[in-house]
């Protein structure tokens, strides 16, 4: 039987503020443990969260930059679980009402067809602290340096149909997070993550299957083969007379396969309500059009200016217009050698690389 | 000097009749006699009380001084004290040395007051009786038989027995108006959002707001003027104006419109206890306010719409207390499941267990409509309620309590009978709008206390409006036997 | 509603509480009796009413974004039950 998978991704993208979401703590990567955890971070008796305007101004140009609908009125909700990394015990989330609403974004493939993935919503949330599992005399440890940093989950449609188109779509949120300025994107780091929910359906069937989530995937590379993995071990699971089960996986890229999380083994009940800490963040018409106001060239148009502009082919253009780097690389050497064409040949790496 | 009020606490210390040093020693060998008996203290704060003093007193002697500097006061032990152990009555808290402090400590401290100690409350603020806290229960100085009522029951007892001339209080569902009443005192419960609630332990983060529990209207005013105000802090603080509370204690009742809803004088209130109110609302037609029958009619829900609302917040809030960063961690814990269970199991006690336990059932998954959703729309038609009244009346009265003190260990079985007593203080919270209790009478040896309720923002008017009672009664001026 | 033996079991584990097994039966009867008053709430329509999670009607202020925090790690690490290294420690933690 053929088998065609579905797959829709769930983007982490920290916000590049200089403090946290909720706090005034720097969110500068690679501090000392718990050096920048302040008491809000840190969950103490009392303290209260107050939300950071340039987070809010970010996840708006996201949903701008994506031709979303900029919510009037969003909610900030609790998330309620117990994990160490999680020091209030809940993650203070958007559930019912997010920020951004329904947009898209047009993917292109290798071989220059191009496909619109749709983009079910973004919501700004604040980020956990980390688990470092080094041993610690038989013992975890606890870092809530990253705990609160502003993130901005931006969910799609269960649009892609194949590991590459998954990674294609990646790619692009990737390049748009970084040309609006709202991410550093530095996949090392943990600044832009993804979750991949994987099911596959005889080819021709409308309805889906049942999904699989991959957890924390943290490169492109990881996500094409932990998709690739996960498509293969669900088709010869149902082929091998079994079923999927719904649960969440982690990608192993040492042993290149999927396992099931055991810290999620049992199900999860959120019990999300509305966060009586903070009130609706309403938004309005002013403030929406002054962030469109700061909206740089968007990747698409660029790439439809530098055809028309500099003659390039539509190639070319994608290829220069990849990264705002890569874009503004080209004009200055476009500018000063006059040759658009030789200007490309240098920007895209066929003959020099650029060095800055 | 215990027996003085705020007023006059504030002009002695102006005109040098004794100092800030001399009046803190004064209350503290007060405390150091008397407490024993009441248990209404859980911290003692000797060492930093009589250092603030001191530089009160330095303040008062440079001119510096602002209206309440040098005054004591004691604090409820739900607002963080940098450097004075915090432990909201519980013993997950039992050591626990806050590494800030409130911003009602902070303001109280800017504004040069000296804190006493840390007052006794229920667990987590959880009770009606102060009998859930891990420190021991509190009696009632009116009456040692009987419970200071809760949970703000040790500030209660600690004004009433005039170990200290005021005291900050929290209220979620009366906890500031219920012990108020039971121990012959005025609180006042402030509209949501007048009082940060930075630094205040949260219980019900939708519902709680903290405010000053003294012997008359104008300490209350003058406690206001210092705490109340907006602090960017807590986003759930609003930024108006701040009046002077003192500003319109004189004004005349006379036209004044009260609504008394039917609903406050049905079947369980104390037949003794509502004669004492009917006297009191006699004594305001006396000051030419005019009185009319109104009708609250979905304020009977608002206990079982509490009993929904408080704990499904407070099973969020209380998540926390983990055993990881600090507060009790259980010995030799085998894995993280373990750590947590027993951690909360053994430093949580039984009335803050059952409250988590109900509010993360009314939360989770397939009963959240059915009890979350309903409660807070059952809210809205409580608050509803109140906004109509206001068109057509200043203010609304009634008992706090429907009954006087009970005594100690006479509801602690039955949690739904506890749960009743909050039963006629409920509803100020759910809509978020102030409440009083002023003292109007006796039933034996136990107080009564009358509640006011205002329209938001109103709490000037409602000072205004006690005060001018207290100006025409003494009620509020019998000091309990022994304590005088 | 009336909660079972194994309703407080699930209950307690979901919100993280050991309670001792002499303790459940009283556990139960508590929360039943707590959610008998609570079922009261159904004697009123509220089909068109809209929920009020917030007692104030206005619309959250927003921050601005300025670091106002410095490290006060030995502060807080001076009051927690075990730390090595500048972390919090707990049991391990298995993914």
């Amino acid at each position: 039987m053929e088998w065609e998978p579905v797959i829709g991704l769930e983007i982490h993208a920290q916000l590049a503020t200089k403090s946290k979401i909720f706090s005034g703590a720097a969110t500068a990567y690679g501090a000392e443990p718990n050096t920048q955890a302040c008491a809000i971070d840190l969950g103490m008796p009392g303290v209260l969260p107050v939300l950071n305007k340039e987070a809010v101004r970010m996840a708006v140009k996201f949903g701008l930059a994506v031709g979303a609908k900029i919510a009037p009125r969003s909610v900030f909700a609790r998330k309620n679980y117990f994990y160490p990394d999680l020091p209030k015990g809940y993650q203070i989330s958007q559930y019912e009402l997010p920020i951004v609403g329904k947009g898209s974004i047009v993917i292109e493939l290798d071989d220059g067809v191009t496909k619109t993935v749709g983009i079910t919503r973004a919501h700004l949330e604040e980020d956990a602290g980390k688990s470092l599992h080094e041993d610690f005399h038989g013992m975890t440890g606890i870092d809530l340096n990253r705990a609160g940093t502003p993130l901005l989950e931006i969910v799609s449609e269960p649009d892609m149909r194949s590991a590459k188109e998954a990674v294609a779509y990646m790619k692009r949120i990737h390049s748009l997070v970084r040309y609006l300025e709202i991410c550093d994107g530095n996949m090392q780091e943990g600044s832009f993550r993804c979750d991949a929910n994987v099911s596959v359906r005889p080819k021709g069937q409308e309805k889906f299957g049942t999904r699989a989530e991959l957890k924390n995937i943290n490169s492109f590379r990881f996500v094409e083969r932990a998709i690739l993995h996960e498509i293969e071990r669900q088709i010869e699971l149902i082929e091998g007379g079994g079923k999927v089960k719904q649960e969440t996986r982690l990608y192993d890229p040492d042993k290149d396969e999927t396992r099931a999380m055991r810290s999620k083994e049992e199900a999860m009940d959120y019990r999300y309500f509305p966060d009586p800490d903070l009130l609706p963040v309403e938004l309005d018409a002013a403030f929406i059009s002054g962030v469109k106001a700061t909206l740089p060239e968007l990747p698409d148009q660029k790439k439809e200016r530098f055809v028309a502009q500099y003659g390039l082919s539509t190639y070319d253009a994608g290829v220069l217009t990849a990264t705002r780097e890569m874009a503004n690389y080209f004009e200055q050497v476009a500018d000063v050698c006059k040759s658009p064409k030789l200007a490309a040949e240098l920007g895209d790496g066929r003959s020099v690389r650029p060095t800055e | 000097m215990h027996t003085l009020r705020l007023a006059a606490l504030s002009a002695g210390l102006k005109a040098k009749k004794f100092s800030s040093a001399e009046l803190t020693r004064g209350f503290l060998q007060r405390i150091a006699a008397h407490d024993k008996q009441l248990n209404a203290f859980v911290t003692v704060a000797e060492e930093s009380a009589l250092k603030q003093a001191n530089a009160a007193d330095a303040r008062l002697a440079k001119g510096q001084a602002v209206a309440l500097t040098g005054v004591p006061l004691a604090q409820k032990d739900i607002f963080c004290t940098q450097g004075v152990k915090t432990t909201c009555g519980s013993k997950m808290l039992a050591n626990f040395i806050a590494p800030y402090s409130a911003t009602v400590v902070q303001r109280c401290d800017d504004a040069g007051m000296v804190m006493l100690g840390k007052t006794n409350m229920d667990e987590f603020a959880m009770g009606s009786s102060n009998e859930t806290s891990y420190f021991g229960p509190v009696r009632n100085p009116y009456d040692l038989n009987a419970v200071p009522g809760g949970s703000s029951g040790g500030s209660a007892a600690a004004v009433a027995a005039r170990l200290a001339p005021i005291a900050t209080g929290t209220d979620t569902g009366g906890s500031i108006r219920q012990p108020a009443a039971l121990c012959n005192l005025t609180g006042l419960k402030p509209t949501y959002g007048r009082v940060s609630r930075y630094g205040m332990i949260a219980f019900a983060s939708s519902l709680d707001q903290g405010g000053p529990m003294a012997r008359s209207a104008e300490d209350v005013a003058l406690l206001m003027n210092v705490i109340a105000g907006f602090d960017s802090n807590d986003s759930t603080s609003v930024d108006t104006p701040v009046p002077d509370y003192t500003a319109d204690l004189t004004k005349s009742l006379a036209g004044l419109r009260i609504g008394i809803p039917k609903e406050f004088f049905g079947q369980g209130l104390d037949t003794k206890v509502e004669q004492v109110i009917r006297d009191a609302l006699k004594q305001y037609e006396r000051l030419g306010a005019k009185i009319k029958e109104i009708s609250l009619p979905n304020s009977g829900l608002s206990v079982p719409t509490y009993y929904v609302v408080a704990p499904a917040e407070c099973s969020s809030n209380l998540s926390r207390f983990d055993g990881v960063r600090y507060g009790y961690r259980c010995d030799q814990p085998v894995d993280l499941v373990d750590l947590y269970k027993r951690s909360r199991g053994e430093g949580f006690g039984a009335e803050v267990k059952r409250r988590i336990m109900i509010g993360t059932y009314a939360l989770s998954s397939g009963y959240y409509d059915a009890y979350y959703l309903k409660a807070q729309k059952l809210r809205r038609l409580i608050s509803d309620d109140f906004k109509n009244a206001y068109k057509e009346i200043d203010v609304i009265m009634g008992p706090t309590s429907p009954t006087v003190a009970f005594n100690l260990g006479e509801k602690t079985d039955d949690p739904v009978t506890m749960y009743l007593s909050d039963i006629y203080t409920i509803a100020v919270n759910l809509a978020g709008i102030p409440g009083m209790s002023i003292p109007v009478g006796f039933v034996g040896q136990r107080p009564v206390g009358l509640q006011l309720m205002g329209n938001y923002f109103d709490e000037a008017r409602l000072l205004n409006i006690a005060h001018q009672y207290q100006q025409a009664t003494d009620w509020h001026l019998r000091a309990p036997k022994g304590f005088e | 509603m009336s909660l079972s033996k194994a309703d407080v079991e699930k209950i307690a584990h979901l919100a993280r509480l050991a309670i001792s097994e002499q303790d459940i039966e009283l556990y139960s009867r508590n929360l039943s009796n707590i959610l008998a008053l609570v079922e009261q709430m159904n004697k009123v329509d509220t089909s068109a009413v809209l929920p009020m999670a917030h007692p104030l009607d206005t619309a959250q202020r927003l921050r601005d974004d300025v670091v106002t925090e410095t490290n006060q790690r030995e502060t807080f690490q001076a009051i927690a039950p075990q730390v090595d290294c500048g972390l919090y420690l707990v049991p391990q933690v298995l993914e």
